[in-house]
């Protein structure tokens, strides 16, 4: 079931060096896109189909294209390298095992997109991570694939590094671009869309890692050979990150539209013994998780995932068997929502630390069922309220779990009640 | 949310030393705003000094030709800056989705009870300190904990107190 597309490279050892990089293709698209104008370039990535990595799923190629034409301010590129979607681990791989692959992705989407300057933000807990990425960059621009003349063409390209340092909502577009500005990274509203007005003002297109590291191979053997894997409507491969409760976690490559229990059995050696499941959550944290019969008839793709009522996400699926106690796991995700809130917003900041309260009391056994439907209530007056999705994260995930596992809230609600009865 | 620690001040005035010097400067030339320096400025401070003080706060802002409010801003908003000194050995252990799967709680106990550091403090003697962390992007092999930057991973009570042991 794995394929090595965005992986090829990843298991040669020394595959993060220019020299063992470039023995195994890296940086051979150049000559072919510098023969190509920029606009030819965005349409090859519109026809594979490629679609935003991050999360959201917007198309690439199309996001591209909103760039305001003619305008005399610079453009910017902005790589998303967070990574900090809980369940999401799979931009690392790009980092350590193949950076050059994701310079050689820079360099495509700045020619595309007319930048002559990158800002790779990546979290600040990868510190040694951060160290091998840079490393690359270094020897990119010793070898001449970044500065002043990019592999002897007329093209100018700086790309630097910017280390976050401990916020999950830099991963949010906006908050990254004012973290890199220097500011607390809380998002800003939209419009405008950063396309249009993002870095210092300027036009400016925020990519994935693994989005932006997709571009070599489209571009090297074209759109259709991309569109050769996945799903009409969800082409090409993904890094999934697979955790939780099953025998073997990792990170798998895998084409898209692949039924996902089949993935769980044969690519993550299935659950533990003896252990029956329970759920699985899709596509990160914040993504609705679906129930063991939902898992039956889902696949991993765009489509599929809506259509079951949840979302494709970031490819980060965990796994949750018979052991997993509902209520405590919706603790430790409003835990974390509210921890990361960046605190603009009141029915984010405030909403979800009473949310959290109403959790602990449930688990503290003095919960009531008017508990569990006010807990429904505020998920309805928090989402879609704020400026940024951190709060509807929060909400649409654990509005899942209070719907199909209502069951495991009142179980604690009952014993509340028989405890205070005996009292 | 953000550290609301206040500023400690050390009494010493704060310089970057020679290669901190010299990374600032290779930095800020990257960026058309100089304000964007604020992040990696305090990072350099932080690997210098493991923590950051109100003098390199100042300093900082100095060096950028900003208001120290500005830099403070940065600092206490990320939760990665220290305005203290931490333990020789700063551990951090996810307490996130995967790891709580995967048994977190266990080895905060440990370090909680056996090595008699809570999460949030400084153990007096200054060797450890803890802090329960969220997701570090390593949740395929949870539990994972960080000490001192470096990630370790599929963690265990016992491989803990193997490390910690190698450690010293
Ligand atoms: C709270 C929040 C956290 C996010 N975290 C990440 C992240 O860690 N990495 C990422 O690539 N995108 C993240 N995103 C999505 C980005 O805002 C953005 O859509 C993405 O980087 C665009 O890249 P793509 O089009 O290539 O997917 C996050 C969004 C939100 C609302
Ligand atoms: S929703 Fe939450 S994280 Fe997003 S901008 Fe508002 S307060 Fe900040
Ligand atoms: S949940 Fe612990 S590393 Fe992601």
């Amino acid at each position: 079931m794995q394929v090595k597309v965005l992986s090829a490279r990843f298991d040669i050892p020394d595959a993060n060096t220019i020299e063992v990089a470039k023995k195994h293709g890296a940086y051979a698209t150049l000559d072919k896109i510098f023969a190509m104008q920029p606009e030819e370039v965005t349409e090859v990535v519109k026809a594979s189909g490629l679609r935003g990595r991050g999360g959201a799923g917007f198309p690439t190629g199309l996001k591209w294209t909103f760039l305001p034409k003619g305008l005399d301010k610079p453009v910017y590129l902005a790589v998303n390298s967070d990574d900090s979607e809980p369940a999401t681990f799979k931009d690392r791989y790009i980092l350590v095992r193949d950076p050059h692959l994701l310079i050689e992705g820079i360099i495509i989407c700045c020619y595309a997109i007319r930048s002559n300057a990158a800002y790779i933000y990546i979290r600040g807990e990868y510190t040694s991570q951060v160290k091998v990425l840079q490393a690359a960059i270094d020897e990119a621009y010793a070898a001449g694939y970044l500065g002043e003349s990019v592999a002897g063409h007329d093209f100018k390209l700086d790309v630097t590094v910017h280390r976050g340092a401990g916020a999950y909502i830099c991963g949010e577009e906006t908050a990254l671009l004012e973290s890199i500005e220097g500011k607390k990274g809380q998002p800003r509203s939209k419009p405008p869309f950063p396309a249009v007005e993002g870095l210092y003002g300027c036009p400016t297109i925020i990519n994935n890692v693994q989005s932006i590291a997709s571009l070599p191979f489209i571009l090297a053997n074209g759109a259709d050979a991309y569109k050769a894997y996945g799903t009409e409507k969800s082409p090409g491969t993904h890094l999934f990150g697979i955790s939780g409760l099953v025998k073997k976690p990792g990170m798998y490559e895998l084409p898209l539209g692949l039924p996902l229990l089949e993935v769980i059995e044969k690519v993550a050696g299935g659950l533990r013994e003896g252990r029956s499941l329970k759920g699985i959550i899709p596509g990160g944290s914040s993504t609705p998780v679906l129930t063991a019969e939902d898992a039956k008839t889902v696949t991993l793709d765009y489509e599929s995932m809506a259509a079951h009522g949840t979302m494709f996400g970031s490819g980060g699926i965990v796994v949750l068997d018979d052991t997993v106690d509902v209520v405590k796991l919706v603790e430790n995700l409003i835990h974390f929502y509210h921890h990361e809130s960046c605190g603009q917003c009141t029915p984010c900041r405030e909403g979800l630390g009473w949310m959290l309260k109403i959790v602990q009391k449930i688990l503290n056994y003095e919960g009531t069922t008017a508990d569990i439907d006010l807990l429904l209530e505020l998920c309805d007056n928090i989402e879609m309220k704020t400026v940024c999705v951190l709060s509807a994260a929060c909400t649409m995930s654990t509005r899942s779990y209070l719907n199909k596992f209502r069951s495991e809230f009142e179980a604690y609600v009952a014993q509340s009640a028989s405890k205070h009865a005996t009292m | 949310m953000s550290d609301r620690s206040q500023l400690i001040e050390t009494g010493q005035p704060f310089i970057f030393d020679e290669q901190r010097d010299a990374e600032f400067e290779r930095l800020i030339k990257r960026y058309p705003s100089r304000e964007s320096m604020i992040l990696p400025a305090l990072w350099l401070v932080q690997e210098q000094e493991g923590w950051i003080s109100a003098e390199a706060i100042a300093y900082v802002a100095d060096r950028i030709g900003t208001f120290a409010s500005k830099v403070y801003e940065v600092a206490t908003f990320y939760t990665m800056y220290h305005l203290q000194p931490k333990g020789k050995y700063h551990i951090c252990v996810c307490r996130t989705l995967s790891c709580y799967l995967l048994g977190k709680q266990e080895i905060v106990d440990y370090i909680t009870e056996d090595l008699g550091v809570k999460p949030g403090e400084v153990r007096a003697d200054g060797l450890y300190s803890l802090e329960e962390v969220e997701c570090l992007g390593h949740c395929g092999s949870a539990p994972v904990v960080q000490i001192n930057g470096e990630f370790y991973e599929n963690m265990t009570v016992e491989k803990l107190k193997e490390l910690l042991a190698t450690l010293q």
